[in-house]
């Protein structure tokens, strides 16, 4: 399917005080499964709605209330798989993962720690530099999401809000494969692309939807190589896991300090204790959350009120056979389909909605026409007013109007970057505009001769210049489309000053 | 009046049918018997005001022709099924005010048939005890006594057990983790099923262990067994666990051939120190099933032995997770705090206040058994032994046996407090010849079989093959004919 090959990226190199150091990150990223009811219970996944409005018996723990899954949470997962070009299991089963929280009704979380629905599968991550990672993912499994504690509302009481409560999660789990902050959030970027692409996970981080652990650790160079050959994780580092980042900024920072951190109590013959820490925004740093003496015991069981899950071969087959054109696929047939840069092919398939949009411009016309004015025009245009492709006031056969107008040479390319901007902001059919509003290029020879007589009449010293030096007819050329308002077709003003000054 | 309690589930359906008695009169009498079995303490919640509606509508049906086998019988309900508007706690103080906003999928359905909720049931808290000394209401008390000491009526549906063998309501609901149908049902001379796994819905019953827990009935004989069970059970999407198969009629099974049945008497359950009249009981139930045309054979279940074990760490480890719940922040009890007291304060008060020891005891033990280190040798091994016992069963059907007679408990009813002392194990060992069938998830019956030297009654206990309660309830059935068992205990607390 590739017809570039990339590169290995370099790992992040950390000159410390002594020597350089590596990075190795691995993450888990928690993804709420887009799905209209809970993974167990039949209560709205609706975000922003009033406090605890979106609860069923089970969700807030009531006595003797079962979980039941939701085949649609299944389906998501196993979509999801099937985009990382997973393993699916047939056979999965849910682990009670037991603590005490006020968020958390039940005194456990339904997880599957022994049997995850997703086994192993990849993710090509490419760089902006032209390089690209293959990060393994290790496996997928479907959890409850917990409810969230309020501590602000009052200064004697905490409040709890159950409504996430036992929303569906996926937790995606990567292997220790990713080498830099930049390739983590590329990672994250590429995740989230698929999971759109999918419409198994919205992929909103400040509304929660998409969260991230990140396990760094930091080690000798030559040391990752070692661990490579061997998969013996004693050739890297000890890790602390960053808990809960829900933004790509901070997420590199955090990284970033926490490698630091890291560094410098390894290079003062220190030792990295194995924690679990919490990233501060407001001071850049890493806190420790609790230590691994204090981690909790989860005292994971096998849920008795849930049977083991087994889905049928065929239903994967089906669920496969659905699948939408994933990013990977879909850039290259652009690439190939359309004759786009990687470049462009890349900025084009970032998001689902972008790239369905561009090929409604492409049908029919110049792909690499097409790929300009929605990369440059129209989306620069958005970029500059804040709004999404979801909103965006040019539909797409308003843009491929425009082109088609340029093509058929009845506007000019500087005209039609006008014409876009009127649609843009009053909307209209662009052909009518071009018309009601005498935008039309002037192809008349006869108008544009009665316009080059006139300006050789009004510059003799020029037309005695340009008999030496013919490149000034470029002037004479520049002047006729300053007075025809730059409707006059430049090529035929070309030839037309050319004959005039018999050049 | 006190005659129309004397009456089955089956003779008062029948004489409701045939416009012998009402439903009202049926109810007021059940309800007048409540009210004079303070001295038992079998009731904890009163819910006359609902019989008394449910006892109407009960005639109004049956007077239309539509009327249900259960229509207009008044039963009992344990306290752990979640009853809509009205208490239900478990019998525990960390329950107290709570009255959920449903209806058990169990209970729904016997309202549904018409039956009639005279009063909810004392039990051990949350089911975990064999004496009902466990509850936060106090124990209830055996109807059977034979001296100046008060016995307790078994557990965990102690206060169900009490209730019908005191006549005062026909029938009650029971559930059973490791024995709490069967083991009341014995100590009180009375009959209670533990049906296969799965036949009941769990949806609404306060969780003990959610892989042993089911529900089913106590009634004074097998054909009411039959009768209420059958409106009890059947498939509910609400519980993942419940079995997609349809409900036969098991009134129908009820014939009393047994003939070319084979009932296996497994060697393992000959316990020592088992009191002589249980032995003969034994001997006799085997020597009447053999009269009655069936082929009685020496069996083996070799893992047996490590059943109590297996299930004193499985219990109590879904129970730990189960009661997880109970935390002071959504419903039941919640400790007072002082200042400074943060979440933790609050949820190691609530529970040491909620929790009575016996709970507490499990608890513990659960979440020992489920931790870091300890989970292989424990939870994992006990599942291992679940599985090997489960394949016991299996292995014995495969070579054609229909049922298991074993006894239903080592021994008679105990008096109340003798154990208070005693290490907790002695009382888990009421439990043996039980707790395998919920580990196997089989049916169980235990049916009244005779008296012991002091008078007190015994049961045996016949175990089925899987989502075959009929035939285990028509063995029972054969075997109560021959049986003949028809004590009755003194009124002494009238």
């Amino acid at each position: 399917m590739l017809d570039k090959t990339f590169e290995t990226p370099k790992p992040k190199v950390i000159a410390g005080a002594k020597h350089d150091w590596e990075l190795v990150i691995g993450l888990e990223v928690h993804a709420q499964v887009t799905s209209k009811a809970k993974l167990f219970s039949g209560a709205s996944t609706q975000f922003g709605a009033e406090p605890n409005s979106n609860v069923a018996f089970v969700d807030a723990g009531m006595p003797g209330m079962l979980p039941v899954i939701n085949e649609e949470c299944v389906a998501q997962a196993v979509r999801t798989g099937l985009g990382l070009k997973a393993q699916i299991n047939t056979f999965s089963a849910f682990d009670r993962k037991n603590y005490f929280y006020p968020d958390l009704p039940q005194g456990y979380q339904i997880s599957q720690l022994y049997h995850p629905i997703v086994g192993e599968g990849e993710v090509f991550v490419e760089l902006g530099d032209g390089t690209a990672r293959l990060v393994r993912i290790e496996r997928i499994h479907l959890e409850q999401d917990a409810g969230k504690s309020v501590h602000d509302m009052d200064p004697n009481n905490s409040f709890v809000d159950l409504n996430r409560t036992g929303v569906a999660l996926m937790e995606i789990v990567s292997r220790p494969d990713i080498r830099g902050p930049e390739e983590a959030a590329a990672y994250v970027t590429k995740l989230r692309q698929i999971m759109q692409y999918l419409g198994t996970c919205d992929g909103n981080m400040q509304n929660g939807s998409l969260r991230a652990d990140v396990n760094v650790s930091v080690c000798r160079p030559g040391d990752y190589e070692k661990y490579q050959a061997t998969q013996d994780f004693s050739h890297l580092g000890t890790r602390c896991e960053i808990k809960n980042m829900n933004s790509m900024r901070f997420m590199q920072a955090a990284i970033d300090f926490e490698a630091h951190r890291q560094i410098a109590i390894l290079e003062d013959g220190g030792e990295v204790t194995q924690e679990t820490r919490l990233y501060d925004a407001d001071k850049n740093e890493t806190r420790s959350m609790r230590s691994k003496e204090e981690a909790h015991d989860y005292r994971y069981f096998p849920c008795p009120d849930l049977l083991p899950l087994e889905i049928e071969q065929e239903w994967i087959n089906d669920l496969a056979a659905q699948l939408p054109e994933l990013p990977d696929a879909k850039k290259y047939r652009f690439i190939n389909e359309f004759g786009l840069s990687n470049y462009d092919a890349n900025v084009l398939t970032a998001e689902t909605q972008n790239a369905s949009y561009f090929e409604k411009v492409a049908q029919g016309r110049d792909g690499k026409v097409a790929a300009n004015w929605v990369i440059n025009e129209l989306f620069g245009r958005m970029k500059k007013d804040d709004v999404t492709i979801a909103n965006c006031p040019v539909t797409p056969d308003q843009l491929g109007g425009v082109i088609d107008l340029i093509a058929s040479g009845e506007i000019s390319g500087k005209i039609a970057k006008d014409l876009f901007e009127i649609v843009y902001t009053e909307g209209g059919n662009p052909a009518e505009i071009v018309e009601s509003r005498g935008m039309k290029q002037v192809t008349d020879t006869g108008a544009i001769e009665a316009a080059v007589d006139q300006i050789i009449a009004d510059n003799p010293a020029q037309v005695e210049k340009a008999k030496q030096n013919p490149k000034l007819a470029g002037w004479f050329v520049g002047q006729v489309i300053k007075a025809t308002g730059g409707k006059a077709n430049p090529q035929v003003v070309n030839q037309i000053v050319a004959a005039k000054l018999a050049l | 009046m006190s005659d129309l309690m004397k009456l089955t589930l089956a003779g008062a359906r029948d004489a409701l049918r045939a416009g012998e008695t009402t439903a009202v009169e049926l109810t007021e009498a059940s309800l007048a018997a409540v009210a004079a079995s303070k001295p038992l303490n079998a009731f904890v919640h009163d819910t006359s005001e609902i019989a008394r509606s449910q006892a109407k509508a009960a005639d109004a049906r049956i007077q239309a022709g539509d009327a249900p086998d259960m229509c207009g019988l008044p039963i009992g309900m344990k306290d752990l099924f979640c009853t809509k508007g009205v208490a239900t706690q478990a019998a525990s103080a960390i329950l107290d005010g709570f009255k959920p906003k449903y209806e058990s999928t169990v209970s729904q359905k016997l309202f549904d048939a018409g039956a009639v909720m005279v009063g909810k049931l004392n039990m051990d808290e949350f089911a975990m005890g064999s004496s009902n000394e466990t509850s936060v209401y106090g124990n209830a008390v055996n109807p059977w006594k034979v001296d100046e000491r008060d016995l307790t009526p078994g557990g965990s549906s102690g206060g169900s057990a009490a209730a019908v063998a005191a006549e005062t309501c026909l029938a009650a609901t029971g559930t059973d983790t490791g024995g709490s149908i069967r083991q009341p049902a014995a100590f009180t001379g009375i009959t209670g099923i533990k049906p296969t796994y799965g036949r009941c819905s769990r949806w609404g019953i306060v969780a003990f262990a959610s892989s042993l827990d089911q529900a089913g009935p106590i009634t004074k004989d097998v054909r009411d067994a039959a009768i209420m069970l059958e409106a009890m059970c059947g498939f509910d999407a609400k519980d993942s666990t419940s079995m997609n198969l349809p409900v036969p009629n098991f009134e129908a099974a009820l014939t009393g051939d047994i003939r070319g049945k084979t009932i296996g008497i497994p060697k393992e359950y000959r316990v020592e120190g088992m009191p002589d009249a249980l032995e003969t009981l034994w001997s006799e139930g085997r020597q009447m099933l053999r009269d009655a045309g069936a082929i009685v054979k020496d069996i083996s279940l070799p893992h047996t032995k490590y059943a109590l074990p297996a299930y004193y760490v499985i219990a109590p480890a879904e129970a730990s997770s189960n009661l997880a719940r109970y935390d002071g922040v959504r419903f039941g009890h919640r400790a007072k705090l002082e200042a400074g007291d943060g979440i933790t304060e609050m949820y190691e008060k609530t529970r040491a206040e909620g929790f009575g020891a016996e709970v507490q005891r499990r608890v513990m033990v659960g979440t020992y058994v489920l931790s870091a280190g300890f989970y292989d040798a424990y939870y994992n091994r006990a599942r291992r032994v679940r599985a090997l016992i489960k394949k016991d069963f299996d292995d014995v059907f495969a070579t054609g046996v229909d049922a298991i007679l074993t006894p239903s408990t080592p021994s008679a009813a105990f008096g109340l407090g003798e154990m208070a002392d005693a290490d907790p194990v002695q009382m888990y060992l009421f439990d043996v010849f039980t707790v395998t069938v919920n580990l196997a998830g089989l049916p169980g019956i235990s049916v009244p079989a005779g008296l012991d030297s002091k008078g007190l009654p015994l049961g045996l206990q016949l175990i089925g093959r899987p989502w075959k309660e009929g035939d285990l309830l028509n063995t029972a059935f054969a075997l109560e004919n021959a049986l003949g068992f028809n004590a009755k205990p003194n009124q002494w607390w009238r």
